[in-house]
């Protein structure tokens, strides 16, 4: 493996909250090295993405709530045709879903690190990695994700 | 109040499209364009295109029905309709659209139509090349998940997982629409054959999809006429009925993040069984499928949640036999549809059903009576549509 700064080549979209601010705490966390998702206040329920609402109850008291960075993959994908001009160079990656057990079963969208190549496979425990993209402007941390 | 439904209230009077281009290489204007499949479909119906009264389409297609009916000289305009979503979800679901407005007395003379000219303006498959992103999309756009096909494959993936499917699967489906497409001169596939080994050797776009598992980008318009059904006998065609159509998703389709609950899906779980129930027909029935190929693994997960056989069947009833008019257990996308003969966002499909029924489609079924489109899987809403000859009646 080359000693790369980040999973993917720079030049993709940063990641920045939207006008409302709904997944500002999200990206905030990230940055402070914590993994926040949503959990309502009334029923329990775990959410992700970002909601102004409980989907279960619909009450609006939801709390950012940092979870374990413990998972398992649900579905990936290796990507080999890149479509956007900053990943040209990149050569094949792998994007992974991954379920949160402890958490609802919510899932949450990263790259697994390590050989593009490598065998995937579904149900493999993994844990989170933090990436933090500080040269940027803006600055920003992505949730990735590597073999326990 | 009579009953709740759709079934044999509406025909389709007539079919048209514009010649289909590669994407960036039509000559004429999108608007142009829609206009030429409009006046192309009234030719065929017989109908004088002053007559027309309404205008449904889908996918945020960019020609406004005022201005359509203001460059045709309708006499007036009475319903303009678009069905929301993207992809191809809503081709069936501007036909229901259309004939709800038909049958419930807000429309005399409807035309559905779609038009691209991607050349024009920007095509579906590049990723956002922006310097930020928010929303849903940031939560995938950073991790290179950006065009559709990345937004599906781990659908698909999880699909052959939870069942077994084998690649071959996917591979049969690319076969038919292209072994189809020879025999279609309106194909843009037409004299470029597909075969296993071509398929076998071809690069992966993005696992599971191959380069022959995805639709093309084209350029061109078509349209489809919609009349009251006492109309449709005194037409120059074969009557074609609407039978049923239904559109959306089940619980949760759109859940952010990929969090749908019914993930390895087509989206049609609940969709389709509400098309059988108005249509009152079941998937044996069906004498030929057009099924949206965004992908081929979307179109295996529509063949399944139609209920045309079981997951764990795919391996073996997607065999390319099976597939191919005239003589196949089930002929799929007999004029070589989004992969193979345009990417017409499905409404490609849709004429082909008419044909199929009209007896006039370049791979003809023999006695076709009753006609399905599956519309834009995996998406949200998804829809589809169910066509039959006045002996469904
Ligand atoms: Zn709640």
């Amino acid at each position: 493996m080359s000693e790369r700064a980040y999973y993917l080549d720079e030049g993709l979209p940063a990641p920045v909250p939207e006008a409302d601010g709904l997944s500002k705490p999200y990206w905030e966390g990230l940055q402070n090295n914590e993994i926040l998702v949503q959990r309502c206040d009334k029923c329990q329920n775990w959410q992700w993405g970002p909601e102004w609402m409980c989907h279960k109850c619909h009450s609006f008291d939801l709390t950012w709530t940092k979870v374990e960075g413990n998972g398992h993959i649900y579905s990936w994908e290796r990507v080999w045709h890149p479509v956007h001009s900053a990943l040209s160079n990149q050569g094949p990656y792998i994007v992974v879903l991954v379920e949160l057990r402890d958490y609802g079963n919510i899932r949450m969208i990263g790259n697994l690190l390590g050989d593009p190549e490598q065998e995937v496979r579904i149900g493999a425990p993994v844990n989170a990695v933090l990436e933090h993209h500080k040269d940027n402007d803006p600055a920003f941390t992505l949730l990735q994700w590597q073999y326990s | 109040m009579g009953e709740r439904t759709l079934r044999g209230k509406t025909a389709v009077a007539g079919i048209g499209e514009t010649t289909y281009y590669k994407h960036g290489q039509a000559p004429e204007s999108e608007f142009k364009l829609a206009l030429m499949a409009i006046l192309a479909a009234c030719e065929d119906a017989g109908i004088d295109p002053r007559e027309i009264d309404g205008f449904s389409s889908y996918s945020n297609d960019r020609n406004d029905p005022s201005r359509l009916a203001a460059a045709l000289g309708t006499k007036e305009l009475r319903f303009s309709n678009m069905q929301w979503g993207g992809g191809g979800g809503g081709g069936s679901a501007a036909v229901g659209n259309a004939s709800a407005a038909v049958a419930g007395g807000m429309a005399d003379c409807v035309v559905v139509f779609r038009a691209l000219a991607q050349g024009q303006f920007a095509r579906f498959g590049r990723g956002p090349q922006v310097p930020t992103i928010s929303g849903d999309l940031a939560m995938a756009s950073p991790y290179g998940l950006l065009s559709p096909a990345q937004r599906f494959a781990m659908k698909m993936m999880r699909f052959m997982h939870d069942h077994g499917v084998r690649q071959e699967a996917q591979r049969a489906i690319a076969m038919a629409s292209y072994h189809h497409a020879q025999n279609n001169p309106r194909a843009v596939m037409n004299g470029r054959p597909l075969d296993e080994e071509k398929y076998d050797n071809s690069r992966w776009i993005v696992e599971p999809f191959k380069l022959f598992d995805c639709c093309m980008e084209n350029d061109g318009a078509a349209a489809m006429i919609i009349v009251p059904a006492e109309r449709a006998k005194d037409l120059p065609h074969k009557p074609s009925y609407v039978l049923g159509v239904s559109s959306g998703s089940d619980h949760r389709c759109a859940a952010p993040s990929h969090n749908a609950p019914n993930y390895a899906s087509s989206s049609f779980a609940s969709v389709a069984p509400h098309l059988f129930e108005m249509a009152q027909v079941t998937p044996k029935d069906v004498d030929v499928v057009q099924s949206y190929e965004n992908f081929t693994g979307g179109v295996l997960m529509s063949l399944v949640e139609h209920g045309f056989f079981a997951a764990e069947e795919a391996n073996d009833f997607l065999k390319v036999d099976n597939l191919l008019a005239p003589t196949g257990k089930m002929p799929l996308n007999t004029s070589g549809g989004n992969l193979a003969e345009c990417y017409m966002h499905g409404l490609e499909l849709q004429l082909e059903a008419i044909r199929q029924i009209r007896g006039d489609s370049p791979n003809p079924v023999a006695d076709v009576d009753v006609s399905i489109v599956c519309s834009g899987p995996m998406v949200t809403p998804v829809s589809s549509s169910i066509f039959g000859t006045e002996a469904t009646l």
